[in-house]
């Protein structure tokens, strides 16, 4: 159930692209499925009536598509951004990688995405979906319709939601919302309360099953450098599925690391896992570290902020407390 | 493919005691690209040279690995046999299989092994070595000495001496230093003030020398020959140009009631002051934590006595940018805090005092005129006992104290007890300690005299216990030559506080790069061979930041330490260090993290037009470093998330190659 319905959206976007503010909006596109919302950029009114969509399956963030986008052309874009989206707007905008000026950020407020990996496992043969703030109604080829609690479906990022607010805007359709408190770390705490070995099982079990698709570097705003270290043959880390189970775990806890300080928690890289691997857990950890060892920080939440990690203060604390700390927690 | 020569080093028994220098070599033979190995006994020696220069002719070698001590000892000792070969220097690599291998290993088998895993993993480097070849970077010919004490006053008049301008920045409102605060001097017993005003003159004096008092360095940027560094000076609400010095200020002011730090809060001073008579600059200074002007807007007394018309409300902090090309540290030390040592009853008992607060009680410039008078009652103490290593050579898990000797204790209680002894002979002075350390010159005739001539009771034993009782202080303390416990009745109690680095020191570490030890002293870059010298070039360390030292110690640091600076400032243009970053613009993503890691400001960035394969162009941002201002940190590289930056000489895929050769055993 969305506050803002998606006809708001395309009037705003028409007023837009014939206004002559921009010349094209970046959005979401029926998929092949109800459920499955895809990023399309519209170039005009008729494209934006057809294939414009929005709902509880606008999942995607579409911060990292601008990258290209406006580099490809003159002219301004104009993007769609739920709260979550625009920290890693901001994000890019620290990085240098997109022009401001050439983007025209419209806000959305969000109440939530349902995570269609966990509605498919709830219902089978998905024709169509309703959704208040209750329940989720399924329309099913077999089973008649199925009826969910929406909570139960919801996706994880937004069971603890870490912002209801926009960061980054030029407008918003619909209300304001406010930074909300979560118990995002909760999951965190829980693996590092176990002992080494409970939690190597743990990571054993779930990498293992990663099949190096590369989705999740694919769609980490994060992730954005001109060539990716594992695409790179004279990296000597170039490779496709892992050969044993030391590659299973180096791609993701290298990546983890790349993207550490930087990464906005928006929690892509678990959407769109296709092995369900809870790879945000990985990043979580080292946010949690990094709030615990030099005190709260959040990527993304102001342009031009400093990760503390790439930074120096004169009250930061000495390698050996981090140390004494490792050696506690091992 | 490299053609590469290895020489193992015997060094004497420093190795070949431990590794099987015979067997290293034959292993390291068979490795990739090695066409030559040898073992010699030295190989710094001349012969030792000589031979590698040979083998690098005979076999045309490309490259070298030398198997012997720390990069720090002989690197360029063999980058240079290498160039006098025709060999590029940077083709030369060592591996360390003495620090890190022969001296740490007991057992001939695990020595030999590491140390060929260390030769090792140095070819697989060598491999993928390239020559290099470094730049110039000019020297801006100004020092900067930080601290006023007597080190950064003699540095600062040897450098002026030499003809090259210098600044002192001091925090204080007057350069002195802990000298200034002293009675008499150890052993010739001169008067303190009589020696170092002198010189506190000829730095005033000296047109080569600009003195920054009561300001601070708040960042220092660049490198060798090219400090950019920001002086603040604060605000001292006085005009240094026009006060004349006259003190009237400092007579008319109502604010009487301020701590005189002078004095260590002795006795008190005004909220306009001049820290003492002899103060350089001779400028009145405004407290603004004190003055009622400045606080609540209402007084202004000192400006109306000012016949100069000096004083200024509302002067704000300056902020100076200066270029150097060399920075001197002379920040010095302070006695360590009583507040751990209970037991002496420090804070309990006004009579409870450490040996500087004892130096100011004699001073005749100090808060009793010179009378040595307990600062309870006023009373001449005619039981006194002094109480050696308070906070010194303490074990190392104990809570408080320090570890190390403070050095300076040993020489100044005797020379208290002895100056007590001779002005006041009516007066029993006891001294407690653990060893009495006198090496120096005359200093173990000085304290032999405080016993036989001056009859000052040394008894081996540490005090246990102070308690005030009524006006005395009852101490109990063990003799451990009679072995017994000693129970006396004290007027006054002397603590030889431990010395401590002054607190600014870790700041002024951290801006300056330069290494320090666990208890902040600055680390020197060798610790017998390059004593003055901070490991990071052009900073020099003079006086007590770098461990504890008395007087002519200091003194003679101080000159060494100047003639390192004008060393360096007598060149004009100093060869830089090929081994800086490099940027790959095919990879770089124009991110910043570079930009803002580099402490040297040597990364800019440009928009940039690129080829792509499709026929089309791109506009990218990229970052490029200035090889000139480059230090070789690698910081940048670390920052870097596409691997895109990477220094010369420690490539990425150097250090792989070297993890890989080490791994792979």
């Amino acid at each position: 159930m969305q506050e803002v319905m998606r006809d708001k959206l395309v009037a705003k976007a028409k007023e837009l692209l014939t206004g002559g503010v921009v010349t094209r909006v970046l959005g979401w596109k029926r998929g092949e499925f109800c459920y499955d919302l895809t990023p399309g950029i519209f170039k005009s009114a008729d494209e934006l009536d057809k294939e414009f969509d929005f709902g509880d399956f606008a999942a995607p963030n579409l911060s990292k598509y601008l990258i290209d986008e406006t580099r490809k052309e003159d002219g301004k874009v104009a993007v769609f951004m739920k709260p979550c989206d625009t920290y890693s707007f901001n994000q890019l905008l620290t990085e240098h990688r997109i022009d401001r000026e050439k983007v025209y950020v419209i806000g959305v407020p969000c109440e939530g995405m349902i995570d269609n990996k966990k509605l498919s496992a709830a219902a089978d043969g998905i024709k169509n979906v309703a959704v208040d703030y209750e329940n989720v109604v399924v329309e099913t080829l077999w089973d008649g319709n199925v009826t969910v609690p929406r909570e139960s479906v919801l996706a994880e990022r937004c069971l603890n939601c870490k912002s209801k607010k926009h960061v980054a805007l030029d407008e918003l359709v619909g209300y304001e919302d406010e930074i909300t408190e979560c118990n995002r770390f909760d999951e965190v705490a829980r693996l590092e309360a176990m002992t080494p070995e409970e939690r190597f099982e743990f990571w054993q079990g779930e990498l293992s099953r990663c099949i190096r698709c590369n989705a999740c570097r694919d769609v980490c705003p994060a992730c954005t450098c001109e060539k990716c270290v594992f695409d790179n043959p004279s990296s000597g880390v170039e490779s496709k599925a892992p050969s044993d189970s030391f590659e299973e775990k180096m791609f993701h806890i290298i990546r983890a690391f790349h993207v550490t300080g930087r990464c906005t928690d928006c929690g892509e890289c678990s959407r769109v896992c296709p092995q369900n691997i809870p790879l945000h857990l990985l990043n979580r950890k080292f946010i949690k570290d990094i709030n615990e060892l030099w005190g709260e920080y959040q990527a993304g939440a102001e342009v031009g902020s400093r990760a503390p990690l790439v930074n120096y203060t004169f009250d930061d604390m000495e390698p050996s407390e981090a140390v004494e700390r490792g050696d506690k927690n091992a | 493919m490299q053609r590469i020569g290895v020489f193992v080093c015997h060094c004497g028994t420093n190795i070949a005691g431990t590794v099987d220098v015979v067997a290293v070599a034959e292993a390291l033979k068979n490795e990739p690209g090695v066409v030559h190995s040898a073992e010699y006994q030295y190989m710094c020696s001349q012969a030792g040279q000589d031979l590698i220069k040979a083998a690098i002719k005979e076999h045309n070698l490309s490259g070298i690995v030398v198997c012997s001590c720390s990069p720090r000892m002989h690197e360029a000792t063999f980058r240079k046999t290498a160039a006098a070969a025709g060999l590029n220097p940077y083709m030369v690599e060592i591996a360390n299989i003495r620090e890190q291998c022969s001296w740490i290993h007991k057992d001939m088998a695990s020595g030999t092994e590491k140390a060929i895993i260390l030769g090792k993993a140095a070819i697989a480097k060598v491999n993928l070595n390239t020559p290099l070849t470094p730049g110039e970077s000019p020297v801006t010919k100004r020092a900067l000495v930080i601290g006023g004490g007597i080190a950064g006053i003699q540095t600062a008049l040897d450098i002026a001496d030499a003809g090259f301008p210098v600044d002192i920045v001091e925090t204080k409102p007057t350069i002195g230093g802990k000298m200034a605060q002293l009675d008499k001097t150890f052993p010739t017993l001169d008067c303190a003030a009589c020696i170092l005003t002198p010189k506190m003159v000829d730095v005033a004096q000296n047109e080569k020398i600009r003195i920054f008092s009561y300001s601070e360095v708040v960042d220092v940027r660049g490198f060798v020959g090219n400090f950019d560094v920001t002086i603040k000076k604060r605000a001292r609400y006085v005009k240094e140009d026009i006060c004349t010095g006259c003190g009237l200020c400092t007579e008319k002011c109502p604010q009487k009631k301020v701590p005189n730090e002078f004095n260590l809060g002795m006795d008190n001073r005004r909220a306009i002051y001049i820290p003492f008579a002899q103060a350089v600059p001779k400028v009145a200074t405004i407290d603004a934590d004190y003055c009622t002007m400045l606080k609540t807007g209402k007084c202004g007394v000192c400006a109306k006595v000012c016949t100069a018309g000096a004083i200024d409300y509302e002067a704000k902090d300056e902020f100076i940018e200066e270029k150097y090309g060399a920075v001197v540290v002379a920040t010095g030390f302070n006695p360590i805090s009583m507040d751990k040592f209970d037991e002496f009853a420090y804070n309990q008992s006004k009579d409870v005092i450490t040996s500087l607060e004892f130096e100011r009680l004699t001073n005749a410039a100090g808060p009793t005129a010179g009378k040595l008078l307990r600062p309870s009652d006023g009373e001449h103490p005619h039981t006194i006992v002094f109480v050696q290593c308070v906070g010194s050579r303490c074990e190392a898990c104990a809570e408080k104290g320090k570890e190390y000797c403070s050095k300076i204790c040993c020489m100044y209680t005797a020379k208290h007890a002895m100056l007590t002894r001779d002005k006041y002979p009516d007066t029993d002075v006891y001294v407690f300690y653990i060893d009495v350390r006198t090496p120096g010159k005359a200093f173990d005739e000085f304290y032999r005299r405080a016993v036989e001539e001056y009859g000052v009771h040394y008894i081996k034993g540490m005090v246990g216990k102070v308690s005030p009782e009524g006006n005395k202080l009852k101490v109990q303390a063990s003799d451990l030559i009679a072995g017994k416990q000693l129970h006396i009745d004290a007027d006054l109690v002397v603590l030889a506080a431990a010395i401590e680095p002054d607190k600014s020191a870790r700041g002024l570490a951290t801006m300056l790069t330069a290494s320090m030890d666990t208890n902040d002293f600055f680390t020197e870059a060798h610790p017998k061979l390059r004593p003055v010298e901070s490991p990071t070039a052009g900073v020099f360390l003079s006086g007590t930041c770098q461990g504890p030292k008395d007087i002519p110690e200091t003194v003679s640091q101080a000159g060494a330490a100047a003639s390192k600076v004008i060393g360096l400032l007598c060149k004009d243009k100093l060869t830089g260090n090929p081994c800086v970053a490099q940027s790959d613009e095919m990879m770089c993503n124009g991110c910043s993290s570079c930009e803002r890691v580099c402490p040297y400001g040597a990364i800019t960035y440009s928009d940039k037009e690129f080829r792509m394969p499709d026929r089309t162009t791109k506009i990218r941002r990229v970052a490029s470093v200035n090889p000139a201002v480059c230090q070789g940190c690698g910081a940048c590289t670390v920052a870097c998330p596409s691997g895109a930056m990477d220094l010369n000489g420690f490539k990425n895929n150097q250090i792989m190659a070297e993890v890989d050769a080490i791994c792979k055993m």
